[in-house]
């Protein structure tokens, strides 16, 4: 059994804790423990993403209780390339967080982090239904605080609205878990796997709505249409940091999506069938649309980086929904791609907000420092548009080649949204950047040059390019592990059922 | 015993929702207090209803399923945690902005800034 499983999660659940204990109102420790931390953190996912590739599925057996009696986390490559983003993105926020000084508006940041980390590292590896949930709400929990660090009434209010939503979503799960468990008798995800095909007949209706509850759950999570509305209110409210950090948090969605729809109910489950895609596919391109629609049509920079976020996840679950490897490699690539890229965005958003006297675009107003800070918002709106030469254009590439039976459909969404999102930054760049302002107006005191917070935004842009030029080997590596997640057998194999308590 | 539970749950669950959809953060946080109920008697119900059986596999036969005893625990100290949660914030946020009101005007958008 290989230990270095769980590091994720346990060493951030230490970590936090120590920092709230100890280290409390020491902001430079905390600071040098975050880092350490999270620097360790990537160094352990990538050592685990070697170890899933070259060994193939593993199951850590918590307290070595054999499945399916005790609770198991599951280490796949699906898995390990999540945590590896994660823990990349982490590093790149924390940076900005130090950066900028947004770490120094409350007390708590860097361990509210940490516990953020371990609830989405405990997500992607776990392998146990009722587990997912738990850690769900781990990070949902630490989310609630990072959203509403720094305070303010609308910021406040707005998280109230975010908490509400997602608390409505748990019990949502909890019903789903509860209907699932009643008529398997199991909550392990490879236990469900060999289960469900068995089910006698009466029972295929209540696994029919399980699957539908299931699916509403990780909508909400991963703001699919009509379940997005917490989404734009939440991202635009929270600090411009928080809300690159939470670029990640929505893929958790796209991730449980894509678990259940391969392992727990794939598209030859007699009982489900094609629901899954039948529920998705649609639901994936008005999401897309309702994404770039807002784009042209925000009021203020975070919720253009918020629209445009609900755009790449409209167009993530619309490569998700095919469930066939070919789609499933492209939805990878494409999560990787749009993680970082909206994260970039959120970042500019907040260099800008922060040198600009507000955030509307309509009005024009001074700003500080705006020719480097100007590149930056074309980089990363080049990115999340999808056009050459970085990575969006090659992640929207694949999909769209691997839609080529559903062309008229899908080729026009995509196509047609991409170039309204194009409309929609170019209007708010040159709104923000070449619009005089008043002459009356004085811009906000200048925050300085903030060399970290800067490197953090270029190393995101960085990554986009570098995924942009090896683009090639990534898509290889990616078809691989799409693959292997859609033929479960391994995973299944490695969860070793059967045993005795 | 059946028909008592399951519209027992109906009964919370439709509170929950109604409540829920209000315009003021206390009934909404009521709501969701009801839906955690709701769901917590479902889980509860998912093990099968027995009577008088112990949580022990073999004598006395039939037993009660253990399992999802223990999930309908971790689900109450999580529904509870969040209730502490959303509250204090919902008192933050009544103390800062001087209304309950859990819906955002539009010049709360975005206008959070530093």
């Amino acid at each position: 059994m290989n230990h270095w499983i769980i590091a994720p999660v346990v060493l951030p659940a230490l970590v936090g804790a120590f920092m709230v204990i100890a280290l409390r109102g020491q902001l430079a420790l905390q600071r040098i423990t975050g880092l350490a931390t999270i620097v360790a953190l990537n160094g352990i996912a990538l050592a685990l993403l070697a170890y899933a590739a070259t060994h193939g599925p593993e199951a850590y057996f918590l307290g070595d209780w054999p499945a399916p009696f005790g609770i198991v986390l599951m280490l796949d490559e699906l898995s390990a390339i999540m945590v590896t983003l994660l823990s990349a993105l982490a590093l790149v926020s924390a940076l900005y967080a130090i950066g900028s000084g947004w770490d120094r508006k409350g007390a708590h940041f860097h361990a509210l982090m940490m516990f953020l980390l371990m609830g989405i590292a405990g997500a992607f590896l776990t392998g146990d239904a009722f587990n997912l949930f738990v850690f769900f709400e781990v990070l949902l929990i630490a989310s609630y605080g990072l959203m509403i660090h720094g305070g303010g009434s609308a910021r406040t209010r707005a998280g109230i609205q975010y908490v509400a939503f997602n608390l409505i979503g748990s019990s949502l799960f909890l019903f789903a878990l509860a209907l699932l468990y009643g008529v398997t008798g199991t909550l392990n995800m490879a236990d469900l796997a060999l289960k469900l095909p068995t089910l006698p007949e009466g029972d295929q209706a209540l696994l029919r709505t399980t699957a539908v509850m299931l699916i509403l759950v990780f909508a909400i999570k991963g703001a699919l249409v009509p379940l997005q509305f917490w989404l734009p209110g939440t991202y635009a409210n929270a600090p411009g940091v928080v809300a690159a950090l939470f670029a990640v948090m929505t893929k958790v969605g796209a991730y449980a999506t894509l678990r259940f729809g391969t392992l727990v109910f794939p598209t030859d489950l007699a009982a489900t069938g094609p629901l899954l895609q039948d529920l998705i596919q649609p639901a994936a391109l008005v999401t897309l649309a309702v994404g770039a629609v807002g784009v042209l049509g925000a009021t203020t920079l975070p919720r253009l980086a918020a629209f445009a976020g609900i755009a790449s996840m409209g167009t993530a679950f619309l490569a998700v929904s095919a469930f066939t490897p070919q789609t499933t490699a492209a939805a990878l690539y494409y999560i990787l791609h749009s993680t970082l890229a909206t994260a970039a965005l959120f970042l500019v958003a907040d260099l800008v907000a922060r040198r600009r006297a507000h955030v509307r675009l309509a009005d024009p107003a001074p700003m500080t420092r705006t020719g480097l800070i100007a590149a930056l918002y074309m980089a990363a709106a080049i990115a999340s548009a999808g056009m050459p030469p970085l990575s969006g254009f090659i992640g929207k590439l694949l999909i769209l080649d691997a839609f080529r039976a559903q062309a008229p459909l899908v080729w026009t969404v995509i196509l047609v949204s991409s170039f309204l999102m194009i409309l929609g930054f170019a209007r708010a760049g040159s709104q923000l950047f070449w619009k005089p302002a008043p002459p009356e107006a004085t811009p906000p005191a200048d925050p300085g040059p903030e060399p970290l917070a800067i490197a953090a935004t270029l190393a995101l842009l960085a990554s986009l390019a570098a995924l942009t030029v090896f683009a090639g080997p990534v898509n290889d590596a990616l078809t691989t592990s799409a693959r292997a997640a859609h033929n479960p057998d391994s995973y299944i194999a490695a969860a070793r059922l059967g045993g005795t308590p | 015993m059946e028909a008592l539970l399951a519209t027992t749950i109906g009964v919370l669950a439709a509170v929950g929702i109604y409540l829920a959809l209000r315009q003021r953060t206390f009934p909404v946080i009521l709501g969701l207090t009801f839906l955690s109920y709701a769901v917590n008697l479902f889980l509860f119900s998912s093990g099968r209803l027995t009577l008088n059986a112990a949580p022990i596999i073999g004598e006395p036969s039939p037993y009660a399923d253990p399992l999802p005893q223990a999930l309908v625990l971790t689900a109450i100290v999580i529904s509870f945690g969040m209730t502490a949660v959303v509250m204090i914030m919902a008192i933050g946020g009544y103390l800062s902005a001087g209304h309950d009101r859990i819906d955002l005007d539009a010049r709360d958008d975005g206008e959070a800034g530093q």
